[in-house]
């Protein structure tokens, strides 16, 4: 039977891990290649990087600290962040990716998805979505918007409408990032990531919240979600207490969450 | 005086292509301290006495860039001819059968069998880890824990046409082959590449596999 996955999630700046609150206050936790070789011990399920100013400065995507990742983890590893077209994601995937995450840049040129999907496959496109909660209106029927640019920039796109055009256009795994929980520690939106689930065939990943066990637990169960991104839980300095990956899986396997088994080290 | 001895050929090609994910592959390599080149022509081929053909994305364009660098033929002659060790990784495992659903081109045909799709029975692609049930012991498999769960990215499966073919079964949607042994080309559906240390465990032990059962 398929596993539910954790993924640890990296905002990255200057190499550097760093944590965020609803997009903005990025706080310093520690160099990615560093943190990327504990979690990897530590037998985190899934690694997802984001260069987080890449796509605001207009650079390229720092290769340098997805490489010295991606030569210490060997497990999963998406990277996402100022990724513009073919070649981008061909360095990426290079340098040792092997999922791409498209944001801000699917939604001004929803074509990538499809390009990238047919040059690498399905499964190597993530679109990840930043929504929020503005309320139902006739243009916005799930009463969420998407936003880019780390959530500065509305879009006037209907969150359920866009994912299930990101789905068609080629993307092999959607991930919902609430804007309003983002690293509030209240718990994942789960009415919205309950929605996608339903509208979309591919798997969904719940993002932007979760603070507690039973809070990554619902998101797995009653949210739906294939997959869940976590990281204050695991490393912001904001939490009085952060917690390692066996105590996470050990917690969620007692709520009844189906996990890959945390083996004791020999 | 200094005798100079001729250079060694490395021990572990991996096939590199546009679609594929060598890097990943090199990377896991070099953590356990086996010697890899990366292989891109036939040429390359001669040089290396294993194998590894790594793979992510569609079948039919794997095939179709392994074509247009005209690797088919030199990778039957070294595998099947030579019998060096093979170890095909996801789409790599998916390529040595005969054809795929996934597109109209036909594959190496190594192992009797065609590849199938997924029901819609659940989310497609099967992504994550998922318990790998190994039906015999087989030196690829040594070491292991019982059942480990893997890493999967998959929309197709493959069904050889001889059972004993597959040396572990997985179940997502239905009870698929998730890895092959016959003689000596191995394959595994999940990536042993990002499946931890299990992975890791299984391409050093295909480092000194004498391609052939226990």
């Amino acid at each position: 039977m398929l596993t539910k996955r954790l993924i640890a999630c990296f905002d990255v700046i200057d190499g550097r891990v760093t944590k965020a609150q609803q997009f903005q206050d990025n706080i310093d936790v520690a160099p990615a290649a560093a943190l990327a070789q504990r979690l990897y011990a530590d037998q985190i399920d899934e690694i997802v990087f984001y260069d987080i100013t890449a796509s605001s400065e207009r650079r390229q995507i720092d290769l340098d600290t997805v490489r010295e990742v991606a030569e210490h983890v060997f497990v999963p590893f998406t990277v996402g962040g100022g990724i513009r077209d073919l070649d981008d994601m061909f360095l990426v995937l290079k340098a040792g990716a092997e999922k791409i995450s498209i944001d801000s840049m699917a939604v001004r040129n929803p074509d990538i998805i499809r390009a990238g999907a047919e040059a690498f496959g399905n499964q190597c496109i993530v679109l990840s979505t930043q929504v929020k909660r503005v309320g139902v209106s006739p243009d916005l029927p799930s009463g969420y918007e998407v936003f880019i640019d780390g959530a500065r920039t509305a879009t006037g796109l209907d969150a359920i409408e866009w994912v299930k055009r990101g789905a068609d256009l080629g993307a092999g795994e959607i991930v919902v990032n609430s804007i309003d929980c983002d690293g509030t520690a209240a718990g994942y939106d789960l009415g919205i990531t309950r929605s996608v689930v339903d509208a979309v065939t591919v798997p969904v990943i719940a993002s932007g919240g979760a603070g507690t066990i039973d809070h990554i637990a619902e998101g797995l169960t009653g949210g739906g979600a294939s997959a869940a991104i976590i990281s204050s839980i695991l490393y912001s300095p904001r939490l009085e207490r952060n917690l390692g990956v066996a105590e996470l899986k050990a917690g969620l396997a007692d709520r009844g969450v189906h996990m890959r088994p945390w083996i004791q080290p020999a | 005086m200094r005798i100079t001895f001729p250079r060694l050929p490395p021990l572990i090609g991996v096939v590199d292509y546009r679609a594929g994910n060598a890097p990943s592959v090199m990377f896991a390599l070099a953590r356990l301290g086996l010697d890899a080149t990366l292989v891109s022509t036939a040429e390359d081929l001669v040089a290396v006495d294993r194998v590894i053909l790594p793979g992510v994305g569609a079948a039919a364009a794997t095939v179709g860039s392994l074509e247009d660098s005209r690797l088919v033929p030199a990778l039957r002659t070294r595998v099947l001819d030579d019998a060096i060790p093979f170890l095909g990784i996801c789409i790599g495992l998916q390529v040595i059968f005969e054809r795929s659903e996934e597109g109209p081109a036909q594959c190496l045909g190594w192992v009797p069998g065609i590849v199938r799709r997924f029901p819609a029975t659940d989310r497609v692609p099967q992504i994550g880890w998922n318990r790998v049930a190994v039906t015999r012991p087989h030196p690829l498999t040594s070491g292991w824990p019982v059942d480990p769960y893997c890493y999967f990215v998959n929309s197709y499966y493959a069904v050889p046409s001889d059972p004993h073919a597959a040396l572990a079964t997985t179940d997502y949607s239905t009870t698929f082959c998730s890895m092959v042994a016959v003689g000596n080309v191995a394959a595994t559906q999940f990536h042993a590449e990002k499946s931890g240390e299990v992975g890791l465990s299984l391409l050093a032990n295909f480092a000194t596999w004498g391609g052939g059962e226990c």
